[in-house]
This record gives C-alpha cells, sequence and structure tokens, in this order.
C-alpha cells in the first residue's frame, strides 16, 4: 500500500504527517521524495545507511568522428546542442537525457555518458525503513531521482509506504504520486491554504486517486477556510491537528512526537487507522 | 562589419527586445554597405535552451558584434566560443545603437546573468 503525502505549498505538514504515521505504523517504509530539500531523516535519524548515486545520461561528442552535419542539434527539441566553431556543445544542464541525438548520430561521434545528479540514502530508524533522494544543488529536476526511489523501494511492498512529496503540483510531484494508491492531502486553515490545497486537489482528481484531507494547525473556535473547502467538495476529512504548542516545540526539535508522548502516539494512531479505513475501503470499491 | 540586435518589429524604426532567446526577430546591419535585414527567430517559442538555438542563428549569420540588453550564460557561451563580440545597448532604438556602437559609444556587456539553467556546455 502506498500512501502519498503532499500539498500545495511548504511547510503545512507533509513531513510531520508523513514521519509519525511511518513511526506509528512500525513495520513501515518511509520514502522522502521532496529531494530538493529532503528533511525527513532529520527526524529519523536513520542507521545503517547505504548510498548509491543517481545519474543521468548525457551525450558526449567525439570530435574527430563529428562532421558537423548537425542532425542532432536540429533534433533537441531543448536546445541542448550547438555547433559554434566547427565543434559541437553540449549543453548539460539543458539536456533531458532522451538519448535521441545519440541514435541519430549518422557518423556515431555521440555517445551517452553518465552525470551525477544525486544520491539515495536507505537505513533503519527502529523498524521503519528511511529513504532519503537527496539533489544536488543547482541541478534542474529532481524525477531522475525520484524515478529511482520509488523503482529501488518498491522490493518493500506490498508493505506499507509512506511517501513525503515534493510540495506544489508540478511535475515532481506527479512523478511521485504516480504508483501511489491512496493520497492524503495537509492543509493550513488559511486562505492562502484552501488556495494550495484546491491545486493539490486539482491534481490528484486529474490523476484519479483516491484521497482525503488532514487539516493541520486547527484553532479551536476559529473558522478554517479548508474545513469549509472540504464540505463543499465533500471531500473527506481524515483528521485533525491541532495548532499545537508542544507539538511545535517536539517537532523543532527533530523529534518523531508520536515516539516521545503518548498523546501523540495515540492522536497519530487514530490518524493512521483513519487513513489506513479510506485507503483499503478505496482499494476494494476501486481496484 | 555584420551587427546583429534583437528587436521587436521589422521596420528600421524597432526597439531593441528585451529578450535574446525569445525576441521574435533579429536585425542583421552591415555597417560596410548600410544594407539590413531581418530574420524571424525560430527560438523563440522553444520549449526550452532558446538563447543557445538564437545564439547558433546569430552564430550561422556570421555577424561579427551582438548588441543585446541582456544576455543568458549559455547564450553568452556560444556567442563568445564563435568569436563574437557582446556589447550591451542603450534605451533607444535598435538603429541608433548600432550607430553608438560605429562611434564607439557602447560599453561591452559584462553582466552575463546565470539564466534559468545553471552550467555551460563543455
Amino acid at each position: 500500500m502506498n500512501i502519498a503525502i503532499l500539498s500545495g505549498k511548504g511547510g503545512t505538514g507533509k513531513t510531520l504527517l508523513a514521519v509519525n504515521l511511518a513511526a506509528i505504523a512500525g513495520d513501515a517504509v518511509y520514502i522522502d521524495c521532496d529531494v530538493e530539500e529532503p528533511n525527513g531523516h532529520l527526524f529519523f535519524k536513520p542507521k545503517s545507511i547505504k548510498t548509491e548515486t543517481v545519474a543521468v545520461k548525457i551525450p558526449a561528442v567525439d570530435d574527430e568522428l563529428c562532421t558537423g552535419c548537425r542532425i542532432c542539434v536540429d533534433f533537441c527539441r531543448f536546445n541542448a546542442l550547438a555547433y559554434i566553431a566547427d565543434r559541437l556543445a553540449v549543453f548539460e544542464q539543458i539536456c533531458h537525457s532522451c538519448g535521441g541525438c545519440t541514435l541519430l548520430c549518422p557518423e556515431a561521434a555521440l555517445r551517452e555518458e553518465d552525470r551525477i545528479v544525486g544520491r539515495i540514502e536507505e537505513g533503519f530508524s527502529g523498524s521503519v525503513k528511511v529513504y532519503s533522494g537527496i539533489l544536488n544543488t543547482g541541478e534542474a529536476s529532481g524525477i531522475p531521482i525520484i524515478k529511482r526511489l520509488l523503482n529501488l523501494s518498491k522490493k518493500e511492498r506490498p508493505g506499507l509506504c509512506l511517501i513525503d512529496c515534493p510540495p506544489g503540483s508540478a511535475c515532481i510531484v506527479m512523478e511521485t504520486i504516480r504508483d501511489a494508491d491512496y493520497c492524503v492531502l495537509v492543509a493550513e486553515p488559511t486562505l492562502f491554504g484552501v488556495h494550495n490545497l484546491n491545486l493539490v486537489y486539482e491534481l490528484v482528481s486529474l490523476f484519479d486517486k483516491p484521497f482525503g484531507v488532514v487539516l493541520n494547525k486547527c484553532l479551536e473556535g476559529e473558522e478554517n477556510p479548508s474545513e469549509k473547502f472540504c464540505l463543499e467538495k465533500v471531500i473527506t476529512i481524515l483528521g485533525h491537528l491541532a495548532f499545537d504548542h508542544e507539538l511545535g516545540v517536539i517537532n523543532s526539535k527533530a523529534l518523531v512526537a508520536a515516539r516521545e508522548r503518548k498523546r501523540y502516539s495515540a492522536l497519530f494512531s487514530t490518524l493512521l487507522a483513519s487513513v489506513l479505513k479510506e485507503a483499503q475501503h478505496e482499494a476494494v470499491v476501486n481496484p | 562589419m555584420k551587427v546583429a540586435v534583437p528587436v521587436d518589429d521589422k521596420n528600421m524604426e524597432t526597439s531593441v527586445c528585451m529578450s535574446f532567446g525569445r525576441a521574435p526577430y533579429f536585425m542583421i546591419y552591415d555597417t560596410d554597405t548600410k544594407e539590413h535585414s531581418f530574420l524571424d527567430n525560430s527560438a523563440a517559442d522553444s520549449p526550452g535552451g532558446a538563447g543557445i538555438k538564437a545564439a547558433q542563428t546569430i552564430v550561422d549569420h556570421r555577424v561579427d558584434v551582438l548588441l543585446t540588453p541582456r544576455c543568458g550564460e549559455n547564450a553568452a557561451g556560444v556567442i563568445k566560443a564563435a568569436g563574437i563580440d557582446l556589447y550591451k545597448t542603450e534605451p533607444q532604438s535598435a538603429i541608433d545603437n548600432i550607430n553608438a556602437l560605429v562611434i564607439g559609444k557602447l560599453s561591452s556587456l559584462n553582466d552575463i546573468h546565470p539564466g534559468f539553467h545553471s552550467r555551460k556546455g563543455r
């Protein structure tokens, strides 16, 4: 069972939720797909780390063989190749690694080389298997890392996997929820929060993913625009998390709340039960 | 000397386009013969790497000097590798900029912005 945790903006509580749900489940896999700023490992502090690098393919030219026919230059939709002063130049950052130029070169002057864009770390925090994707600073796309991360963690399934998504609703999030059986959207009780909730709501609807919402940072007696949004759209509310000072303090110390206090372990247990019930119900109704 | 300028329109009064890679046209002006022509910039609607493709067009037209208000790192890499000089335009029409270049009133473009991609070709 793959459960993706997402939100339209950063700081709503994706990692808080994903980390604590994985910790409560115990025998679970936590996958940090927020590769631009992975932080789940700060909470889990995983042990026995294994690291593997992630590379993409980029073309490399043999100047001796290149005749300057420019078939590759004309082919590249992203203009990652230019022919200047009788030499082919490759713009690595712009290349989307489609391999087309290498296939088309009539002189076989192009070959593919690896370019490392980041790494994956896997380790254990108690019985939770922790995967973190880490994109190198300055790289344009984390998608190759997410693909590898989800592929690598496939062997862990059908166990419970909690996938901590990048914020927003762009390509990188689409890649992350591709294999998700159920999506949990985390939302803040503000107008800004509703706007961002709507973005991910549209995304999961477009991908036809079953989903529910966790309302975070709820203030007692105060209006919650995100809750109102859910009620209007008839969206399942999986649970509420209060705007809780103690939870904030524990979290800011990079501790796993569900492991620190009984009341948080109870809170996240209830939430996990609610998420699993919905996800399993969906799996039965819409397999 | 053959000069290229990214421009907004295909006429002699045209202003300089604020973008090099995504300019709709380039004015090509020969300061010796006073002849001019306009090129459509096929890179204008590229999904990516517009600066590189636009620079390739400029290189292929064997210009000596490129006048532009700004230029990204990748495009500048192509332009410089081809030995084309880069000058920064002033806020005036394309032809006024060319005339300013001829009398030595334009300064070279040094503030190459990092663009949306961060590494040069090799």
